[in-house]
């Protein structure tokens, strides 16, 4: 067993935890950057379409694209990288980690910690979808990897379940890639993904999408042979005598990413509604000198977000470690109105706020307010789909006077 | 004397191992399907039951008994997870349920069961904390227990091959010839015809359809199936033994109970299928709902939606009498057929290899078999990364990098584990799943999946499209995107 300090451990090869490891060596930090697979980069290796970077890099970037240019820099900045890691138990209370790999065991002990997990797809058998249990049923990632990175179709006609981007860019991918999509299903009344990849996706393929439907049986001796669709209600229960069946060989899966966190939810504070790590606006977490960044606080729409979170992730986990943070505290963040999902969930008076949230249901027209700052930002047309950014300038805490909550709300 | 065993299910798996102990006996398994262990035997309640509730005088009473008592030691023997974690059947305070309680009590005692007893409202809270608050008192069952019950099968058949024993999988029997009130031959779907001086029919829910081919006749077979829901780890810590409810008229009721990895099993329903549905093991909208309200009400809290983490069903096979059906024919008289394995037929099973082998065989035969002499009795011990300390799984990766590569992050398994069981016959994505828990966890091989595949395809020297995920039409790839 070896034992290595170093100033910043982070957990996670993908674009939050890259970005939290360059930035953290660009304050002066030695950072060891742990992936699991045998390359870094995450899920972007297999994001071969463009649309990445715009806000990040300023220019528009393929997935690998934007990965390249921030392993660029992790190379600049001699951050130690180990691939084909594995992390077995992390000790909160000493900042230890104890890591697998094909090259021996490791333990880390870290000044601060990030984890940038990122987020796993829900799977086929976490939805209880009634029926066979037969091959060919798969989430749209794992199709992505099959058909971008093993160069392997998952089949010859397809049904997707969901609309969240992957979903919408897989539809799109297998037809290009000879694949026949039947349909693009979706349980609630509008798309799960970004409106540009509905457009570009699915309707400039001709591949329909029906609202408020979802699978209700599957079928198949071996391999998958017909899917059941029924249209549901606003509880989402199928409606008697709505069904109909499209005998597809395969089917794939875009029914929401889930914040890969288990492994340190008996440690680290979450967030019911985002369903990932709670952190404040330097991205710590409850536990000082742990912090955490990208998919596994909550899903975000863009790599751009996740990287500029990483990147926040990164230096104030490296100010932790070199002893130059300040001491602070942290008022929680509490929802109001129709706010869903959002980011952060504590805030340090003495930084500034970027506030990411998402509207529970489709609003032609609102306005966020943030009572104890006396802020409002008016918006038009907003959906769940798509988060809302709103930065707060730390000047502007002034006015907190002492509030022991700062509220996030967006009415009508 | 070559003994022909038909089903690769737990019991004729066992039977098997016992048959490859024995001197001038060439034993063979024939398994339809694509690996052992795949049928009623992997989709079950994988309890090892205390045995009070069968009724007294019943095989199935005396057999899970019997096997109940043989577990630890052939668990031991095969390397396969047996935990004693003991049993509660639970009950409210209202008088049907107290004389129900003191009814199983009986019946367990005659039926020769130690360490049962009732336990009040305080210890039961000890035991079970996350119990709900309704019920007030539970019959405990310290013989009871949880174990891997495909693992069981599986490392049965690799320790009979180790003893000379021959196994056939994917080639379904497809008849035979009967003379002079004898089978001489079985004939299976390739065209191969096996010689035969005794044939044992375990085949699980077909052994009514499998003795027919024969000419044979037994009762008819009912199956009855049963849906469960599997939930995440993360809520392994809110059960610590079997929970029953109070039985019913259809069977145990549905239960919650620890699995041996970690995890929380869920379920079963109990619904009466049509005999014909043989393979019907589809789940159902309403089986899985009544599975989460249910478990919800003996452990409120538990049935939460983002801790499920997969869905199945079973099937069990029966017969109007209720009880195991193991006989041998009146007419095709060297023909044993052990059908009607239904609860608690995992149990029972080393206690029914031991009775087929031990007394109805030699009976059949009309000869006594000597014990070989040498015999590898013990599966050798294959390490699992999970189940390890650090600095032993240090000394293994210095010793070969491959333990260090985890491919299974969820339940932690190597490259390694997957390779060995490869090596140990496993051929398709299931088979490794079932032998290494690989695939098993809460992403449901989401990230693993391709490794998995990429890796059965390396060592099994297939193409990639060529890889099954168990039965040969369950093909996972399509060609190539491009040559």
């Amino acid at each position: 067993m070896r034992n290595i300090r170093t100033d910043v451990l982070v957990i996670g090869g993908g674009a939050g935890g890259m970005a939290a490891a360059v930035s953290a060596a660009k304050e002066g930090a030695h950072v060891i950057l742990l992936e699991r697979e045998d390359t870094i980069g995450g899920v972007l290796n297999q994001c071969i379409h463009n649309g990445f970077g715009l806000q990040f890099y300023q220019q528009e970037l393929t997935g690998p694209e934007f990965s390249y240019k921030l392993e660029n820099e992790l190379k600049e900045k001699d951050v130690h990288v180990v691939c084909g890691s594995y992390v077995r138990h992390v000790d909160f209370a000493s900042s230890t980690a104890y890591v697998l790999s094909s090259s021996g065991v490791q333990k880390i002990e870290a000044g601060a910690i990030v984890i940038a997990t990122g987020a796993r797809e829900r799977p086929f058998g976490a939805l209880l979808i009634p029926g066979d249990r037969p091959a060919g049923i798969l989430p749209a990632g794992l199709a992505q990897r099959y058909v971008n990175l093993e160069n392997h179709l998952p089949g010859k006609r397809a049904l997707i379940l969901g609309s969240g981007d992957i979903g919408l860019i897989m539809a799109r991918r297998l037809t290009l890639e000879g694949m026949e999509v039947v349909a693009v299903v979706e349980r609630m009344p509008f798309p799960g993904g970004l409106t540009r990849n509905v457009v570009q996706c699915l309707e400039d393929f001709g591949i329909p999408l029906h609202l408020s439907h979802t699978v209700t049986q599957v079928r198949g001796k071996g391999r998958l042979e017909r899917v059941e669709v029924s249209q549901v209600d606003k509880e989402f229960n199928p409606v008697p005598g709505t069904a109909k069946h499209f005998d597809v060989d395969t089917l794939i899966l875009s029914a929401g990413l889930i914040p890969h966190i288990e492994d340190y939810v008996r440690d680290l504070s979450t967030d019911p509604v985002n369903k990932g790590l709670s952190v404040s606006n330097t991205c710590e977490t409850t536990v000082r000198g742990t912090f955490a960044a990208g998919n596994n606080v909550a899903i975000f729409d863009l790599v751009d977000y996740v990287a500029a979170e990483g990147w926040i992730a990164g230096r104030h986990a490296a100010f932790r470690a070199l002893g130059k943070a300040r001491e602070s505290v942290r008022i929680p963040v509490v929802r109001k109105g129709m706010v869903g999902a959002l980011v952060p969930n504590m805030v340090d008076p003495q930084e500034h706020l970027r506030i990411y949230l998402r509207v529970k249901t489709p609003m032609d027209k609102g306005k966020i307010v943030l009572e104890e700052l006396g802020i409002e930002k008016d918006f038009v047309y907003a959906v769940p789909s798509e988060m809302i950014q709103l930065v707060v300038n730390r000047d502007k805490f002034e006015k907190m006077n002492g509030a022991d909550s700062l509220t996030v709300e967006v009415l009508p | 004397m070559q003994i022909v065993v038909i089903g690769g299910g737990i019991c004729g798996s066992l039977i098997v191992r016992e048959l490859s102990h024995l001197q001038d006996v060439s034993a063979i398994l024939i398994e339809g399907k694509s690996d052992v262990g795949q049928g009623v035997t992997k989709a079950n309640s994988a309890i090892v039951h205390g045995g009070y509730d069968d009724p007294h005088g019943t095989m199935r009473a005396s057999l899970c008994v019997r096997g109940n008592g043989m577990f630890p030691q052939l668990c031991e023997e095969l390397n396969v997870p047996f935990k004693r974690t003991g049993s509660l059947v639970v009950a409210k305070d209202a008088s049907d349920e107290i004389e129900q309680i003191e009814n199983l009590l009986a019946n367990g005692k005659k039926n020769g069961i130690e360490g049962l007893r009732i336990v009040g409202a305080e210890e039961l809270r000890r035991i079970e904390p996350h119990l709900s608050d309704e019920y007030a008192f539970a019959l405990h069952c310290s013989s009871a227990g949880i174990t891997e019950p495909w693992m069981i099968a599986i490392a049965a058949v690799n320790l009979a091959t180790m003893n000379g024993a021959r196994v056939i999988t994917g080639n379904p029997v497809k008849g035979g010839k009967v003379c002079e009130g004898r089978v001489k031959e079985v004939w299976l779907e390739s065209g191969m015809r096996i010689p035969a001086d005794c044939v044992i029919n375990a085949t699980g829910v077909h052994f009514q359809e499998v003795a027919s081919l024969f000419g044979i006749e037994t009762p008819p077979v009912s199956l009855r199936r049963g849906e469960y829901i599997i939930l995440d780890k993360l809520v392994g810590d809110m059960v610590k033994t079997v929970i029953f409810p109070v039985p019913t008229e259809e069977g145990k009721g549905k239960l919650v109970l620890p699995t041996v990895d970690g995890g929380v099993l869920i379920g079963p329903t109990s619904e009466e299928l049509d005999s014909h549905a043989l393979e019907d093991v589809s789940t159902t909208d309403r089986g899985l709902r009544e599975v989460l309200s249910s478990a919800d009400s003996l452990v409120p809290g538990i049935s939460r939606f983002n801790w499920v983490v997969r869905s199945f069903a079973g099937l069990r096979p029966d017969t109007e009498e209720r009880d195991f059906f193991i006989k041998t024919d009146n007419e095709v008289k060297n023909f044993i057929t052990v059908g009607s394995i239904r609860s608690p037929g995992l149990t029972a099973a080393p206690a029914i290899a031991e009775l087929v082998v031990d007394e109805m065989i030699t009976d059949v035969l009309n000869t006594s078999f000597k014990k070989k002499e040498r015999v590898v009795s013990r599966l050798p011990r294959t390490e699992r990364i999970n189940e390890l300390p650090f600095s032993k799984i240090a000394e293994m990766i210095d010793d070969d990098p491959l333990h260090g590569k985890i491919v299974c992050q969820c339940n932690e398994v190597s490259e390694r584990e997957i390779i060995n069981a490869i090596r140990e016959g496993a051929t398709t994505v299931d088979g490794v799943k079932f032998r290494t828990r690989a695939g098993f966890g809460r992403c449901q091989a989401s990230f693993c999946g391709w490794r998995i595949v990429q890796i059965l395809s390396r060592e099994l020297g297939i193409e990639l499209s060529e890889v099954r995920m168990n039965e040969k039409e369950a093909w996972i790839l399509d060609g190539k995107v491009r040559p």
